[in-house]
């Protein structure tokens, strides 16, 4: 007997009710959310206040949900796919044969000001977020191109020999460290994103971290919406910006951007009818959702990857054995079934599936027996004499149960009594960078998609590597893949790198992430996207035609 | 004319008036009913977490994925939480913990509040008023902040928690001990002990601080529960205890995010820890009444 | 009196500037950086960060540096919301926070004020019980079970209130109940305990011995005094609650300043930090000190001193 059927009675009962009471407007006239599907108004939650829009100096989630909408870059968010680019700024764009030298060619368009979009411009933006006054902190992106990096860290002070160029107003050419051919997918990424010099070097110039450009009565954009008001901690809305080069693509006629940080919250505006889309949904409510409501659960493949980091430099896991003993004992399967719940896919590789041309690895399955073993042979039979050790979590609600179910998972599997430490953000992250943890509490999610924005991170000396691991062979694999002749060569130097890493196991991979939110049915053209890049000129609201004569 | 009394009679006068002072306030505590009951079931409560765990079969942490969250049944009387484990033995151990955050804050608090308060009332003039001023100060920083930084520099263990609630907690102490203790100096018994060339360690210790642990009781009932909702605050931003254990405010608060599909999960925490709230501030203002001289006119 | 409101002040002044070095030193020495991130920084550009914010300066330095700025009424930037002043994020939140907590404070004391007058007029009979038990519920349940719960059942059971947001008066009445369901309780009990009391005093034997009306005692003789103490708890009452409730403007996304608390200790954006703790102490000072004045209005038999 596993429950008792009077409970879930109740369960069921409560929710069809507060489930017929949001859908049955009763009284208070038409929903918000049919409303403002008639007006053409898009209701987005955008998890928090943003802590900026300049694309240069913002580095978080919400911040790009807005910024995508506001400016526009060389290229644009593909309709469906995030595994290509279309035009942007740039009508067309070449590369020479070994993918080092690239030249755009820009269309006719303008800048909210008034300003026509031109090559300079570009080469202006990118001179200002590489510049090292500015500090910002999404500069790297940008060392693909060559002397980028010089530059951005006051090696090099003359910003005529980095890779960039305007042959003239109309033409961009940019040339790369090394031979990139995923370089337009890269240009996705707001920090490529071009910034109005006019606007920049009125309110403070070129290097002013807290210049005034980007403030709701400076903002000078050229993507297909522009700022029409902000509430700070309540709402961002943006306007269809007519001056847009295909404004006749632009479906919407606004999106109002809803910091809710609070997942509860979120929720129950969702279902009050206040928003058209959410930004999260509490895991153990997935379930209830799908029996509930399925045409409005969404749940799309997201490149990232959920894992543990494992210091390397502490006892025992300075031996692999270990390493490897955690990582072969964990049941993933039952984890993202019984815990996560959003469909994730248990990892078992450290790249996730989904990119084309690179097929996951499968080296790191579940294999208890043979986990137990490798733990005997490295001294510690039957978990016997292991040593006290902790996974650090940063606060959240999510983390705190899969580091309880994984922590009872090995208690399980292996004998072994591991601690959970759970840390507020900043300390955390202090922690990590200091390799001040045994295990940590991390996650990956693409910047575009390619592995290399994967793999490139466990090389030696990597500010994102954080686990104290160091392998000459996998350096010389990621460095022989930067210079690799040809794409199918790459990839098949970068899976070998990731052979090396999940041999070595400095981290112990848990599952492949997936977006799930809620989504009103009323919301047309929204396509899964594995990088939930969308563009919203592609994007258009049907008022449901049942509630259209309220 | 009466016969004169000696300045040790009269000092002693205080501790004798001290025990019947206790008895004639058990005998009106006992005609509240609200607070006689609330007192019962306070205790009820408290043996239940303290004893429960040892009877139960379960274990708090042990979980049963497959199980995940069942409601309320003959094997798990609470039903079981998202991990399959039992909720009753979580609810249990949480009350272990939230009571006794409870109540090392409260003493914590109580210390230091009751020996600054005691200190500054009973030396007075310019000290006094200089203590007085720094409470003021601690009055006038922002909890929320203070709080949060505390928690994370020393959000590790548990009872540095628990030192730096009560850290927090013991500002009132001190006033409502300061006042009590100015309004004593100037009686008999007092001035009596202090021409006897008592110290001032014991005339503060022996003579003062007995005297105003009336109200001091009082408000240590009432220390409690707010501490227990600081607590269960701190639970809602994520800085509580560490996992897996959980304390009554990290059950309410997973129980409030599930609360429409597994009710029993914010029903019986909310439950546990609302009532024992409700019991000790019930058995605070019974206390208060009874101890409050005044209403002995009644 | 005006004597005393001015030493009042100076005093307040002296308070100010210490909660000032305190929190700033507190800031400087609790781990984790306003410009930490979860990506890695490469170190020079961290530099150039913390060389723009000024930390590259010693910490002393530092804090008189910033104690200069705010002298001069410049709070600075805030280190993690790009172009936004310190002074900006208050002015924009605090009027929220201010007309939340001014609704909220009527209904605590609307229900606090009367509850407790009846509970101390009927003690320990059921009108004693009923009404503290009710406006007790406030502070046993925390609001963040007493806020989704209200969300729950008036926003989408009986679909009656928008949940969500500052938008008009509809939105208001949620979030003001909760957080004035929550300080019904201080209010009532305090009430009760003064009213009591009152009620125990001597002229009021006489009073009734004269056959004077109960009603009249109560209202008439006993009110005023009995008010004290809910009267001395307003003022650090009134400072917290129009400083704003994280938990209430998280659960009802109210644009208020509580949120801001939290967010600026968490972020350790110690400009933004710094700016809070001097208005909510300000708020303090001058509370307290409305507070004395009405507590010599309210008892005669008390002076300035």
């Amino acid at each position: 007997m596993r429950s008792i059927p009077f409970s879930s009675y109740i369960v069921r009962f409560l929710f069809a009710f507060a489930m017929i009471g949001s859908l049955t407007a009763c009284g208070s006239g038409e929903r918000e959310t049919q409303r403002a599907a008639r007006d053409g108004i898009l209701l987005f939650g955008n998890g928090s206040e943003p802590k900026g829009i300049d694309p240069h100096l913002v580095t978080g989630v919400p911040e790009n949900k807005i910024i995508s909408a506001l400016v526009e870059g060389l290229v644009s968010y593909h309709p469906t796919s995030d595994l290509e680019s279309s035009p942007g700024m740039a009508e067309r764009w070449e590369s020479n044969a070994d993918f080092t030298v690239w030249t755009f060619y820009l269309r006719d368009a303008k800048w909210t000001n008034g300003d026509p979009v031109r090559a300079q411009d570009f080469v202006y933006s990118w001179q200002r977020i590489l510049s090292p006054e500015l500090g910002a902190e999404y500069a790297p992106m940008l060392y693909v191109i060559k002397n980028a990096e010089a530059f951005n860290t006051g090696g090099l002070k003359d910003f005529s020999q980095v890779g960039v160029k305007a042959l003239d107003d109309k033409t961009l050419q940019v040339t790369l460290g090394g031979s990139t051919s995923y370089f337009p997918l890269m240009l996705q990424h707001y920090s490529f994103f071009p910034v109005n010099p006019r606007a920049v070097e009125e309110h403070g110039g070129m290097t002013d971290r807290q210049s005034g450009w980007s403030t709701f009565d400076n903002y000078v954009g050229n993507g297909p919406f522009r700022l029409k008001q902000w509430v700070t901690n309540q709402v961002i809305e943006v306007e269809r910006n007519p001056d847009y080069w295909d404004a006749k693509t632009v479906k919407l006629n606004g999106i109002r951007f809803f910091p809710i940080d609070n997942i509860n919250a979120e929720e129950t505006m969702f279902r009050n009818d206040r928003l058209h889309i959410t930004n999260q949904v509490f895991p153990d409510k997935i379930p209830v959702f799908a029996e509930k409501m399925p045409e409005q659960l969404r749940n799309d493949p997201y490149l990232g990857t959920y894992f543990y980091r494992i210091n390397v430099t502490r006892k025992p896991f300075n031996d692999p054995r270990v390493r490897r003993a955690l990582a072969l004992s964990l049941d993933k399967k039952l984890l993202v079934e019984k815990v996560t719940k959003g469909g994730q896919a248990p990892a078992t590789g450290y790249v996730p599936t989904g990119i084309p041309g690179y097929e996951a690895s499968t080296a790191v399955s579940f294999r208890p027996d043979e986990a137990r073993r490798l733990l005997a042979e490295a001294g510690y039979p039957g978990g016997k004499g292991f040593p006290k050790t902790e996974i650090m979590i940063n606060t959240s609600e999510a983390h705190r149960k899969v580091a309880e179910a994984v922590q009872e998972l090995w208690r399980r599997e292996l004998g072994i009594e591991i601690g959970i430490y759970n840390q507020e953000w900043k300390v955390y992250l202090d922690n990590q960078s200091s390799l001040n943890f045994d295990l940590s509490r991390s996650g990956w999610i693409a910047d575009y998609a390619h592995p290399s924005t994967f793999v490139d991170m466990f090389t030696t000396g990597n500010g994102n590597n954080d686990t104290g691991w160091s392998s000459a062979r996998y350096d010389a694999l990621i460095e022989a893949a930067r210079r690799a002749g040809s794409e199918e060569e790459r990839v098949r130097l970068m899976h070998d790198a990731e052979e090396v890493l999940l041999n070595e196991m400095p981290i112990v991979p848990i599952y492949w992430y997936t977006r799930v939110y809620l989504l009103d049915t009323k919301v047309k053209g929204w396509y899964p996207k594995l990088l939930d890049n969308h563009p919203y000129k592609h994007v258009w609201l049907e008022p449901d035609a049942s509630e259209a004569g309220k | 004319m009466p016969p004169p009394i000696s300045a040790a009679e009269i000092a002693d006068e205080a501790l004798v008036e001290g025990s019947s002072l206790w008895k004639d306030a058990w005998s009106r505590l006992r005609k509240n009913r609200l607070a006689v009951g609330s007192l019962f079931t306070f205790i009820f409560i408290v043996l239940f977490c303290i004893v429960g765990p040892w009877i139960s079969p379960w274990e708090a942490n042990t979980q049963d994925l497959f199980l995940g969250a069942t409601g309320p049944s003959a094997q798990h009387w609470f039903g079981t939480d998202t991990l399959g484990r039992d909720l009753m033995v979580r609810v249990m151990y949480g009350g272990r913990i939230s009571l006794l955050v409870g109540l090392v804050a409260t003493l914590v608090a109580l210390s230091i509040g009751v020996i600054y308060g005691a200190t500054a009332g009973y030396v007075g003039g310019r000290t006094d008023s200089a203590m007085m001023r720094f409470v003021d100060l601690l009055y006038a920083i922002p909890f929320t902040i203070f709080v949060i930084l505390l928690m994370v520099a020393f959000g590790r263990s548990l009872w540095l928690m628990f030192v730096a609630i009560g850290a927090v907690e013991w500002l009132s102490m001190a006033r409502i001990v300061r006042s009590g203790v100015i309004g004593l100096k100037k009686q008999e018994f007092v001035e009596a002990a202090v021409s006897l060339g008592y110290s001032h360690r014991r005339i503060i210790l022996r003579h003062l601080i007995p005297n105003v642990l009336g109200p001091v009781i009082v408000i240590a009932t009432l220390t409690v529960p707010a501490v227990m909702l600081l607590e269960a605050f701190l639970s809602f931003l994520g800085l509580g205890v560490q996992p897996p254990d959980a304390s009554w405010g990290v059950l309410i608060n997973e129980g409030q995010q599930n609360m429409e599909i597994y009710p029993w999960l914010l029903i019986w925490p909310a439950a546990f820890f609302a009532t024992t709230l409700f019991c000790l501030n019930f058995i605070g203002d019974g206390l208060r009444d009874a101890l409050d001289p005044k209403s002995a006119k009644d | 009196m005006l004597k005393f409101v001015i030493a009042r002040l100076l005093q307040g002044i002296l308070v100010l500037l210490a909660i000032y070095a305190v929190t700033f030193f507190l800031v400087a020495a609790t781990p984790g950086s306003p410009f930490s991130t979860e990506r890695a920084i490469a170190p020079e550009i961290l530099a150039q960060i913390e060389a723009f914010y000024g930390y590259d300066k010693p910490t002393s330095e530092r804090f008189f540096t910033s104690l200069t700025n705010v002298l001069q009424g410049e709070f600075g930037p805030s280190a993690v919301y790009a172009n936004r002043t310190v002074t900006q994020i208050i002015a924009e939140s605090f009027p929220v926070s201010l007309l939340l907590g001014s609704l909220a404070l009527l209904v605590a004391l609307g229900i606090g004020i009367p509850a407790g007058i009846l509970a101390a007029v009927k003690r320990n009979t059921w009108l004693d019980y009923i009404p503290m038990s009710v406006s007790m519920a406030g502070i046993c349940l925390p609001t963040f079970v007493m806020g989704p719960l209200l969300a729950l059942l008036f926003g989408l059971i009986l679909n009656w209130l928008p949940v969500g947001g500052w938008f008009g008066p509809e939105f208001w009445i949620l979030p003001t109940a909760t957080l004035g369901l929550y300080y019904a309780a201080y209010f009532a009990r305090l009430t009760r305990g003064g009213m009591l009391e009152m009620l125990n005093q001597d002229f009021v034997r006489t009073a009734r011995a004269k056959g004077v009306p109960e009603t009249t005692i109560v209202l008439k003789h006993c009110l005023k005094g009995g008010l004290i103490p809910a009267i001395t708890f307003l003022g650090p009452a009134l400072a917290g609650i129009i400083s704003g409730s994280f938990v209430v403007e998280t659960i009802f996304q109210v644009p208020g300043l509580g949120q801001w608390f939290v967010r600026a200790a968490l972020n350790r954006d110690d400009f933004l930090v710094l700016g809070l703790t001097v208005l909510f102490a300000t708020l303090i000072v001058i509370m307290n000190l409305l507070v004395d004045i009405a507590q010599v209005a309210l008892n005669p038999r008390l002076k300035y001193d």
